[in-house]
């Protein structure tokens, strides 16, 4: 029987929740903490601890743990992809892919 | 669902407060007094000894903070009575700690080695007064008190990847609460609030606090930088990047979301007493045992105190509560932990169902029951310092 996934959604105002276990491609993944149940299926491979995109997040739009943003998107992310170093920007970071401000 | 009552048993003090241990404190006014201080301590079993390690050959600022922070203890609510030992010839003045402490209307006694003949006669009256103090304080007795006259503190040391997302968010509930229900909170530690501070300033009371947090965490950069360091350059740290933490306000959040959400009400410098309710900010350092002497010096009652790696830390003042998120340093270090919040990880359960039975335990302990750094006699204790010694 396969084991059930989950991730935490820490506040109900992210669109981005963390790993409770490690996630693999295709994984369906059940998303605790919202008002709602939430069900993703998770894109990449995912280490426990690390983070899964819960919405699509454009390029330059705030990514949301905690109830504020900890950076801004360096690319389009999907919805059940990894957010981390390749597509996740600090907003004091000075290589900024959007810019400052 | 029915209103829970949120309700402790705690000692009543003069001064209004309330004080979730009885003890009574031998405080020596310089180091040079703090082994004869210990002895005295020692010999009576009610009694908590506050190492202190200078009030000497200090510049200014520093002598300053020493102070403050010795006066601030003395007055904590979990402290009965005192004793200082003085030298005689130190630049903390003695006799004014007394009076700062005696302002909250408890027994304060001070001795002094070089008028009563040196350690041994120090020795000997000190045990005598102390004995006199503990026998004085055994008559104070526990009543029931609400959430109003809490006062908690929050610090996490040793964290790992599970700190920001079981131990944290779980204390943050209890610290929440306690704010809804009247009391107050103190979060520490602002050199690990760098890269926050444009967040944490939207939840300011006003400009002026906002203000006063953006130059508490910024002073910390300049500090180091004076020194050749960098401290953003090096955040977050490549282990903090494996356990999946990307950028420095991601890795600030999760430790500040252990004080909760709630406004902050003010900034208070190291050891400063807190006045009111609400949400409270103290600049502390980051190093744990420091940042516990500072809240216990602003009339902090007790601590929640999360940890991933574990740590066996207490304060001679404040029963410190020790919350891991990790269930394997649950496991391997029971003894030094009171909470295991890893079953928000484990086996899915909500942050409020689990912060709940952390809250019921806050109350266990501040209604008597030791912590397990209490069970251990764990009294650490190390006073801030900003400048070398003369």
């Amino acid at each position: 029987m396969q084991h059930t996934k989950r991730a935490l959604l820490l506040n109900p105002r992210d669109n981005v929740a963390v790993a409770l276990t490690k996630l693999e491609p295709g994984d369906m993944v059940e998303v605790r903490g919202g008002v709602e149940k939430l069900v993703i299926r998770a894109r990449d491979e995912i280490p426990f601890g690390h983070k899964i995109a819960i919405r699509d997040i454009p390029r330059c739009g705030y990514v949301v743990k905690y109830g504020y943003p900890i950076g801004r998107a360096k690319r389009d992310i999907r919805v059940g992809e990894h957010v981390h170093l390749h597509n996740l920007e600090s907003l004091s970071t000075i290589r900024s892919v959007c810019g400052g401000g | 669902m029915a209103e829970r009552r949120y309700e402790f048993k705690g000692f009543p003090r003069p001064d209004g407060r309330v004080g979730v241990r009885n003890l009574v404190a031998v405080i020596p006014s310089v180091v040079c007094a703090s082994h004869v201080a210990r002895r005295i301590a020692d010999s009576v079993r009610e009694a908590v000894y506050i190492d202190n390690q200078f009030g000497c050959s200090q510049l200014k600022p520093d002598l300053k903070i020493t102070f403050r922070t010795l006066a601030g203890v003395g007055r904590n609510p979990n402290i009965a009575s005192v004793l200082i030992v003085s030298l005689g010839c130190e630049e903390l003045p003695a006799e004014k700690l007394a009076d700062e402490i005696a302002r909250s209307g408890k027994s304060v006694e001070l001795i002094v080695i070089q008028e009563v003949g040196g350690s041994l006669h120090a020795l000997e009256k000190g045990v005598r007064i102390l004995r006199r103090l503990a026998e004085e304080a055994s008559r104070v007795r526990r009543e029931s008190f609400d959430l109003s006259a809490m006062v908690l503190g929050v610090e996490c040391g040793g964290s790992d990847a599970t700190s920001g997302i079981a131990a944290n968010p779980v204390t943050g509930y209890v610290a929440d609460k306690v704010v809804d229900m009247g009391g107050a909170v103190i979060l520490s530690e602002t050199p690990e609030m760098i890269g926050a501070e444009e967040l944490l300033i939207k939840r300011a009371r006003s400009p002026e606090v906002a203000e006063k947090l953006v130059r508490a965490i910024r002073k910390w950069i300049e500090l180091a930088h004076s020194v050749g360091v960098d401290l953003l350059g090096t955040q977050p740290t490549r282990g903090n990047i494996e356990g999946g933490i990307t950028t420095i306000e991601e890795k600030s959040l999760g430790a500040i979301i252990k004080g909760g959400s709630r406004t902050i009400q003010d900034v208070l410098e190291y050891a400063e007493e807190v006045q009111g309710r609400g949400l409270f900010v103290m600049d502390t350092p980051g190093n744990d045992v420091i940042s516990l002497a500072g809240m216990a010096a602003g009339g902090v009652q007790l601590t929640i105190f999360t940890t991933g790696r574990g740590t066996p830390v207490g304060n001679p003042v404040m029963p410190v509560i020790k919350v891991t998120g990790n269930p394997y340093t649950y496991e391997k270090m029971s003894d030094d932990i009171d909470f295991d919040a890893s079953s928000v990880i484990t086996n899915g359960r909500s942050v409020e169902e689990v912060g709940e039975e952390l809250l019921q335990l806050v109350l266990e302990v501040a209604s008597g029951k030791p912590t397990r750094a209490e069970l251990g006699d764990y009294t650490e204790f190390v006073i801030h310092k900003i400048l070398p010694s003369l």
